[in-house]
């Protein structure tokens, strides 16, 4: 920008525009983002109102965690063999979903479609075992009206297995849609949020596992 | 079949209610016969039912928060008569009615009028103050508002089928559990609450990445309008907060519905635990309403004093740091929960911190209306009026914000007179501010002054008179929500308040005067310029009302107040529009959707019959909603194209407007 030339709202025509549409330059000025920027952006910060939404729920957990009400208490409880076997499904699941992305790069309908379902039948798997481990509390009596605590801990986890489900749903439109309209744009911007969304669910999940099942495992007189 | 709904869920019994159901059933009905006969169905739903363009979406959240004040407002004026008259006597409101106007005069008032008002504004004016065309998610952008209008709703069909809560706008248990509240009330008020809180957190996020990423060329972060920086400050907040009111509301409808103990008595369950919760959302709350209505302050004292904002720099700093602290203060709602004397110090410092960064904002709009050429026009006097009030009511808050004088005063009417400084002087004031100021804009025509301006003298004084009495007997002891009272001392005090909600009920009847009396003399108001106030910013370089796409060829911003020194420039160079028009091409909009007002559907159907408890209605009303998902992803056509000769058209006309603009500015520079 040589001299700072009178630059009209309507009219760029008048003088050479100074900052090209889409040119970064550190300091927001480059004009509005491109369109796959926008989506992904704007899905990341709902991926931290939800995570804020759990917290929200971890606080109760927390805030419940002894007041079992002479009930079950979580060292009681827990299997984490159960655990175990539906951490590996869903970090399995993260890694499919990422090859599901790479074979969506390479637009490859057939691999997209087989990494997908491989994804959706590891999320079922982990939902039927969370189905188990719940109806085996409540079972045993140990259900959410027993206790706060046991109010907390199906809150906290069924919202986790809740969101998975609501995935599910969202990950079989996805691949119907993949099928029915190829590698569309906007349908691929739509798989971007839903990766970005499996993926969280399973960072939230690693909090899960070890905030709620492994520190719940202990023996009472280890904790504080 | 229908669940727990019957025949006694419409409130024969009780002709007050009875009378006020009917009108308002009355009200809807006939106002859709006379959209129905008059024809104006299609146009209705092709222009403004789903329409996607965030004007008009920002239009319908203001009409929504119109039409709410008016029904808080009745809830106040039944709730100072009741007061008025219950001196030893009933009254004319029972216990269990009366209690239920408070409660939904505070939920109306703050999540379906102010809620809707300030949204509905930032709605309308910031992305024209971006420069750009339109908000990131323009079809989430109607489905929050419909999300909203359908929790509106369901507060309001409370009123026919059923009743409202009786726990006050924030319901604390174990009253508010099952066991104390068996009633519907709860439920209404949560399912609604619950729906239209989601449409608001889709707004944060919408508002968020909007600002952050949707910008005109050269607009960097140091150059957007003190408006936007509020806007974004306060999208942060809902998207930093709502979750949490989400997460404790499912809370409390667990505990209700399906017999867990997360508040209750019983069970272990922790009552404490929803304080906590519900105001770390609800401070926050009171941050995401009043940071708007500052830039709106901030956007008309510059306006009307001819000046630009004094220290734009430190207002930024004020507003962010207003944002984080307003986070660390949540505590200071429950000082006499015990939780001692440490942890009461910390947040009564914390909360008095605020007023900090306030001050500071204080001084910037007087620094910059000192020493300037001030209009007195009536967003102007709004905004002086708020200045007064607002410190008053700050200083109270200080007060307050003491857990000594806490102790004392927590529950009484002092309180209420202090959010009630702070929410109508600030908030309140602010939006009637922002209203008077954007009006032309949206609809190409300016409000009657003389009106305006005695309507804001009817509202000064009648909140004076309403609290300040109400300040009066909260220091000698009266408490909240009391049905009725046997303190003679009180009793004229109470009086008084009576006369000032009159006073103000005056103020609304002339808002609505003016109203009517400029639509009806629309055609001698029009704002042929696009520029009715002399403004600074980039909403008053495009034409009011602004075309579908606001700006024909995007704005490139080189300064602080673009639209400013563009005329100033302009007025040196005898020009403001070039001489040959600028090159045009097609603009891709997004296409109208009705996905907002289907979804909103399915959640009035599926929240009601939650409320009831007719199961299969609410798998229905499920069903629905994903039904409407997926048809909306599976749309094929989300733009329209307008063609490059349409833009070309359209803004000939706004060129002509701007010349004549010019020609009034330098008519204005010789006289």
């Amino acid at each position: 920008m040589s001299t700072p030339a009178l630059r009209l709202a309507h009219d760029p025509a008048l003088g050479p525009a100074g900052i090209a549409p889409g040119q970064v330059t550190g300091r927001g000025a480059g004009g509005p983002a491109p369109k796959r920027i926008i989506v992904g952006y704007g899905f990341w910060i709902f991926l931290l109102s939800d995570v804020i939404m759990f917290s929200a729920f971890f606080a109760a957990y927390a805030v419940l965690f002894k007041s079992t009400d002479g009930g079950p208490s979580a060292h009681e409880l827990f299997d984490l063999r159960n655990t175990a076997a539906q951490t590996a499904v869903l970090l399995a699941s993260t890694f499919t979903c990422g090859m599901a992305s790479l074979a969506v790069g390479h637009r490859s309908q057939k691999w997209t479609q087989i990494a997908l379902l491989v994804t959706g039948l590891l999320g079922l798997i982990f939902i039927l075992l969370e189905v188990r481990e719940f109806s085996g509390f409540i079972a045993r009596g140990a259900g959410p009206s027993r206790s706060a605590f046991l109010s907390s801990f199906f809150t906290l986890v069924g919202c986790h297995g809740i969101h998975v489900s609501v995935a599910l749903l969202w990950l079989g439109t996805q691949m119907a849609q993949f099928y029915a309209m190829g590698f569309r744009e906007d349908i691929r911007h739509r798989f971007l949020c839903f990766s970005l969304f499996w993926h969280a669910l399973d960072i939230v999940w690693v909090a899960i596992f070890n905030l709620v099942y492994l520190v719940g495992s202990l023996p009472p007189e280890l904790l504080p | 079949m229908l669940g727990k709904l019957n025949w006694q869920a419409i409130p024969f019994d009780q002709p007050i209610a009875l009378a006020a159901g009917a009108f308002v059933v009355l009200v809807i009905v006939g106002a859709v016969i006379w959209v129905v006969v008059k024809g104006y169905t299609p146009y209705l739903w092709r222009e403004w039912i789903t329409s996607v363009d965030h004007k008009r979406i920002g239009i319908m959240y203001c009409l929504l928060a119109g039409v709410m004040l008016v029904r808080g407002f009745i809830d106040a004026l039944m709730m100072r008569t009741q007061q008025a008259l219950a001196f030893h006597a009933p009254g004319y409101l029972p216990p269990e009615h009366y209690d239920q106007i408070f409660s939904a005069h505070g939920t109306i008032m703050i999540f379906f009028m102010a809620m809707p008002f300030v949204i509905g504004l930032m709605n309308f004016a910031m992305p024209l103050q971006l420069g750009v065309r339109d908000v990131a998610f323009p079809t989430l952008n109607s489905v929050s508002f419909w999300l909203t209008a359908a929790g509106a709703l369901l507060v309001n069909i409370s009123l026919v089928v059923g009743e409202f809560a009786r726990t006050s706008w924030l319901p604390y248990p174990p009253l508010s559990e099952l066991r104390y509240s068996p009633g519907v009330g709860v439920d209404y008020y949560l399912w609604a609450l619950q729906i239209s809180g989601i449409g608001t957190l889709m707004t944060g996020i919408n508002m968020v990445t909007t600002v952050l990423k949707i910008r005109a060329p050269g607009m960097n972060y140091m150059r957007m309008p003190i408006f936007c920086w509020t806007t974004l400050a306060s999208n942060l907040l809902i998207v930093a907060v709502f979750p949490i009111l989400t997460a404790t509301l499912a809370m409390l409808l667990l505990d209700r519905y399906l017999g867990f103990h997360f508040f209750t008595n019983d069970g272990g369950g922790n009552a404490m635990m929803f304080q906590n919760l519900i105001w770390a959302w609800g401070h926050p709350e009171v941050y995401i309403l009043v940071l708007p209505a500052f830039g709106i302050f901030s956007e008309v004292v510059s306006t009307f004093c001819g000046k630009p904002l004094f220290d734009r720099r430190s207002m930024i700093i004020a507003t962010l740091g207003i944002c984080i602290l307003s986070l660390l203060v949540w505590l200071h709602h429950f000082f006499t929960m015990g939780a001692g004397g440490d942890v009461n110090a910390v947040f009564g410092i914390a909360s008095m911190v605020i007023a900090v960064p306030t001050g500071v904002k204080i001084y910037n709009w007087l620094f910059t209306m000192y020493g300037g050429r001030i209009r007195f026009s009536s967003p102007m006097l709004w905004s002086i009026g708020f200045m007064v009030t607002f410190v008053i009511g700050g200083m109270t808050g200080v007060l307050l914000a003491s857990p000594v004088a806490d102790f004392v005063l927590h529950n009484s009417l002092f309180l209420v007179a202090h959010f009630h400084n702070v929410i109508i002087g600030g908030v309140v004031f602010g939006v009637f501010a922002g209203y008077t100021y954007w009006f032309p804009k949206a609809f190409g025509f300016v409000l009657d002054e003389r009106l305006g301006k005695a309507a804001f003298w009817c509202w000064s004084i009648g909140f004076y008179v309403t609290f300040v009495p109400l300040y009066v007997v909260g220091l000698e002891g009266m408490t909240r929500r009391m049905q009725h009272y046997d303190r003679p001392e009180w009793y004229p005090w109470m009086l008084v308040a009576e006369v000032g909600v009159l006073i103000i009920l005056c103020g609304i009847a002339l808002q609505v005067a003016q109203l009517w009396i400029s639509i009806r003399e629309r055609a001698t108001r029009r704002d042929l310029t696009g520029d009715p106030w002399d403004g600074r910013s980039l909403e008053w370089s495009t034409s009011s009302p602004p075309p579908m796409f606001n700006f024909a060829v995007l704005p490139h911003v080189v300064s602080d107040e673009p639209y400013w020194s563009i005329k100033q420039q302009a007025l040196a160079r005898g020009q403001l529009v070039a001489p040959e028009p600028p090159e045009y091409g097609p603009i891709e909009m997004p296409r109208n959707s009705p996905t907002g007002f289907v979804t909103a559907f399915f959640a009035v159907v599926t929240g009601f019959s939650l409320i009831w408890h007719i199961w299969w209605l609410v798998i229905l009303g499920l069903i629905g909603a994903y039904a409407t998902f997926v048809v909306f992803a599976w749309r094929d056509h989300r733009e329209i194209e307008i063609p490059a000769e349409e833009v070309a058209r359209i803004d000939r006309a706004n060129r002509t407007a701007r010349a004549e603009a010019l020609r009034e500015l330098r008519e204005g520079v010789t006289r």
